[in-house]
């Protein structure tokens, strides 16, 4: 059976998809992608679509799964390299991916993910003094 | 309704004997119904382009207009037509320049016909006829081909994606977006944000003269879109008629950005992506 690779560049897991998803290398590519966010602690991935052609509603329903998943565990997800054919496509399907983020290329991306991260961090280093001021 | 080789060949003699007479007469007949829009000597050139044809194809013999030796006749009716319709002449002023040879005839035959001189009249005006259909025809067509250029120019003309900033595109839409034109807006949108990486886009309306329920679903659908290859899209240049419109039809953007301008939107833009904008200080002369 064929498996989707994932690669991990930094804090974040890189899934490119290149070949046409079937059910089980959908739940197999939910799984492995579970184990690694988990494993390796990232807190991004990248789901690069670029070579699909066809996006119908069962790929669709599979990226809105990941991206519930990588939520669960603390991951940012990002779909990336959707082409404008299929945009167009699932718009007129009427599926528009609700609670994906997308991005253009693999680039913003990351630039997507960083940014989230860093107003995450802030936010939490903004708590730390009043935590300090609380404790004594 | 092709004429016979014999009376082919009286057509060209009776044509052909009075050549100087004819000529002057079809340019006459012809002036008056075009009233005076083409030169008198120009149309005195198409007139004997017309009459020389006419007569070479009699010499050959059998006129048939679909045969292969009434070429020349075909490429002087169709040449006829097609200046015609380009300088915007109407079908009736074309045809005409054909249907007066019958006038032309008629006088001919009535001071010398001889015996058979209504058997004859009555064949050459079913040739005649055959020639302004013919006429008519390609000039359809012409009009046919320039009109389907047009609309070709009009679809590739109105639809710009134009570069504002790095990373911001704009849509100038002009004139009314059915739903041909809203694809080809959409496909080109998408794809110059593909190609640029941008990750901003603002879609102006100015020039839209109307907005509909339609057109807004077009403009929907294109922002949607783009949202889906993650791009933002920002609607700018609402004026305030189009603006009661939406309303008054409920129309919902929802969280879509709306700008009143085009500086507006692009001002928007920018402080998104961080980039300050700051009036210089006027330069002060010592």
């Amino acid at each position: 059976m064929e498996r989707v690779p994932i690669l991990k560049i930094g804090d974040i897991l890189l899934v490119s998809i290149q070949l046409d998803m079937s059910d089980q290398t959908a739940v197999q590519l939910q799984d492995d992608l579970a184990e690694r966010i988990v494993a390796t602690g990232c807190h991004g991935v990248i789901i690069d679509i670029t070579a699909l052609d066809i996006v119908d509603s069962f790929v669709g329903r599979m990226l809105s799964t990941i991206a519930s998943i990588s939520k669960v565990l603390d991951a940012e997800t990002v779909v990336v390299g959707m082409r404008p054919a299929v945009a167009i496509t699932l718009v007129e399907l009427g599926l528009s991916l609700n609670g994906i983020r997308t991005a253009l290329n693999v680039e913003r991306g990351m630039e997507l993910i960083a940014a989230a991260r860093a107003d995450e961090l802030e936010y939490q280093l903004d708590d730390d003094p009043d935590a300090e001021t609380a404790i004594p | 309704m092709a004429l016979n080789a014999e009376e082919s060949g009286r057509l060209a003699a009776l044509l052909g004997g009075h050549a100087e007479q004819v000529t002057a007469r079809w340019t006459e007949i012809v002036t008056g119904s075009l009233r005076g829009r083409l030169s008198q000597a120009e149309l005195r050139r198409q007139v004997q382009d017309l009459h020389r044809a006419i007569v070479a194809s009699g010499e050959q013999g059998a006129i048939d207009l679909s045969a292969e030796n009434s070429a020349e006749l075909r490429a002087a009716l169709s040449e006829l037509s097609r200046g015609r319709a380009r300088q915007g002449f109407s079908a009736t002023e074309t045809t005409i320049s054909v249907f007066a040879l019958k006038d032309v005839l008629a006088e001919l035959l009535q001071d010398g016909g001889g015996a058979n001189a209504l058997h004859d009249y009555i064949a050459f005006s079913k040739l005649v006829d055959e020639l302004g259909l013919f006429t008519f025809e390609s000039f359809v067509r012409t009009r046919e081909s320039l009109i389907a250029d047009q609309a070709e120019q009009l679809l590739e003309l109105s639809t710009p994606v134009v570069k504002l900033w790095e990373g911001v595109v704009a849509v100038p839409l002009v004139g009314t977006l059915d739903s041909a034109r809203a694809q080809v807006v959409m496909e080109r949108l998408l794809q110059t944000l593909v190609d640029t990486g941008s990750p901003y886009a603002i879609i102006d309306i100015t020039g839209v003269p109307a907005v509909d329920t339609q057109v807004a679903q077009h403009i929907l659908k294109t922002v949607v879109a783009a949202r889906l290859m993650g791009a933002d899209c920002i609607i700018s240049g609402i004026r305030p008629q189009i603006a009661q419109t939406i309303v008054a039809l409920g129309i919902e953007f929802g969280d879509i950005a709306t700008k009143a301008s085009l500086a507006d939107a692009l001002r928007h833009v920018l402080r998104l992506t961080g980039v300050e904008t700051a009036r210089r200080q006027p330069r002060r002369d010592i």
